[in-house]
């Protein structure tokens, strides 16, 4: 008995924990949608699909899923050189965008939770703060 | 998830069948060139513009922020750049030597700016003289307003007519609804300046209540080609449309080009932006292309270096990553050829004070096209 009652304890304390951990996903996601227009799909398209050869798909994209650190250091800093995603080369240049952290982080999880894919931890500001060079 | 792959099967649907409505908007790939490109300077990142100095040497600007000086065959990084606002597609644009600049020493510089007290930043315009590797007596000619965070469409080509009037484009800054078709708001615009920036005042709107008196046609959206035509004098420009829609315009003084009132493109979403592809008082493209190429820089031959090239308009493709040739009888694109398949990103062309093309290709740099004997 007293053990379901911690076990109830427990379940109370971790629902909102986990509510608000989808709220701010949410809201992550709805700020950095907007970034999304604004600033990559020019190239990257509306629904993460990219351009045959040019811009890879961002969409089910397994360079993403596998390489997150490297990922947000393109969007931060710029990518240039040979880059496979899907079995596909690419050898193109993107531009630093000039975006502060937040919306970096803001864009990443917008997508990384977008099109197929599916990230089960938030990208947040610090982390993005924390990748240099 | 099975949302995304219909929605994704239906675009690349409605891309190709929309790339198959229109034969006229075949691109063709020659089966010779009468060139041989070399990459005349190399390791660049954004080469964005490109002008020619009377001793035969090169200023090529880099989008993130610097000029690089090519004389000899070396590079050289110009101090004294002004800052620039870093980001989506701004950045240090594009550059121009003044026609006379043998005697004046004028070079025109466009650049993305946070000049002003709002937050973010919009384009500008200087001109500077380059002394000891240096640029000096800097003056601000133009600076468009308000500044946006918004990261797209600065537009920045320049060009002189054969008057010594200077021109050049300003993107509608992502703010299509409020800016391209307000006179009294600067973007979506091309402006035409005395060479000391002072306003002509011949200029369309000199004496419209409340007007930008700059601006000399409007209703653009993205241009990013700007080119004098070399008979009639006329400047022409090629524009970014939306998904579908670039265009070439010739640009006439109080022209409204239409954006986003009528065009060939949609949105980048598929859903429409207009029905509407004409409108009275609205002028036609002198051509467009559905599905876009994303155009950048532009330049017409003028020299008989390249066998039937003259009269030709060169055009950069960013999206397909190929210089496009553009063949004109009369009125009218009779045929386009695809030339450095797979080049990368060409970003800006020109033909140089010797006849020969010079190609601007991010990645890479910039490349020659030595015509073949």
């Amino acid at each position: 008995m007293k053990f379901l009652n911690i076990l109830l304890f427990l379940i109370f304390c971790a629902v909102p924990t986990v509510q608000a951990q989808e709220a701010d996903l949410e809201e992550s996601m709805a700020r950095g949608e907007a970034v999304y227009m604004d600033f990559c799909v020019t190239c990257h398209l509306e629904n993460g699909e990219g351009v045959a050869n040019t811009f890879p798909p961002l969409a089910m994209s397994d360079y993403l899923k596998k390489n997150r650190e490297a990922s947000i250091r393109g969007v931060k800093y710029g990518q240039q050189g040979e880059l496979t995603v899907n079995g596909v080369t690419y050898n193109s240049v993107m531009a630093p965008m000039g975006l502060d952290d937040s919306e970096i982080a803001d864009v990443m999880n917008y997508i990384m939770n977008s099109w197929g894919n599916w990230s089960s931890k938030l990208v947040t500001t610090d982390e993005v703060e924390a990748i240099s060079k | 998830m099975k949302n995304s792959v219909f929605l994704l099967c239906s675009t690349l649907v409605f891309f190709y069948t929309s790339c198959a409505q229109d034969p006229e908007n075949q691109v063709s790939d020659p089966s010779s060139t009468p060139f041989e490109a070399e990459l005349l300077i190399d390791e660049m990142q954004i080469p964005w513009g490109m002008t020619f100095l009377p001793d035969g040497s090169m200023l090529v600007t880099e989008k993130s922020g610097e000029i690089v000086h090519f004389k000899n065959g070396a590079k050289t990084k110009v101090k004294e750049v002004p800052q620039v606002y870093t980001r989506g597609q701004g950045g240090l644009l594009d550059i121009e030597a003044h026609p006379d600049y043998a005697n004046n020493g004028w070079i025109y510089i466009s650049y993305s700016s946070e000049e002003g007290d709002e937050k973010g930043g919009n384009t500008a315009l200087m001109r500077a003289k380059l002394k000891d590797n240096a640029l000096v007596e800097k003056q601000l000619l133009y600076k468009a307003t308000p500044n946006t965070t918004k990261g797209q469409h600065f537009g920045s080509r320049i060009v002189f007519d054969n008057e010594g009037y200077l021109f050049l484009s300003i993107g509608e800054r992502g703010a299509r609804d409020e800016n391209p078709q307000d006179i009294t708001r600067d973007g979506g615009k091309i402006y035409r300046f005395h060479d000391d920036g002072k306003i002509p005042q011949d200029n369309p709107f000199v004496s419209k209540d409340g007007a930008k008196t700059a601006i000399y046609s409007y209703g653009h959206r993205n241009p990013q080609g700007l080119a004098k035509h070399p008979e009639t004098g006329k400047i022409w420009d090629n524009e970014h449309g939306p998904r579908g829609g670039d265009e070439i315009n010739i640009i006439k003084p109080g022209a409204n080009y239409g954006w986003p009132v009528i065009t060939y493109g949609i949105n980048y979403s598929g859903t429409p932006i207009t029905d509407k592809t004409e409108m009275d008082g609205m002028e036609q493209p002198f051509h467009y292309w559905v599905p876009s190429i994303a155009p950048s820089g532009m330049a017409f031959v003028t020299s008989d270096k390249y066998g039937d090239w003259k009269g030709s308009i060169l055009v950069g493709s960013l999206k397909f990553q190929y210089l496009e040739r553009l063949v004109v009888e009369g009125e009218k694109v009779t045929d386009r050829e695809k030339l450095m398949a797979e080049i990368g990103r060409v970003r800006d062309v020109k033909e140089g004070p010797d006849g020969l093309i010079y190609v601007a290709v991010e990645g890479k740099g910039v490349y020659k096209l030595v015509p073949k004997s």
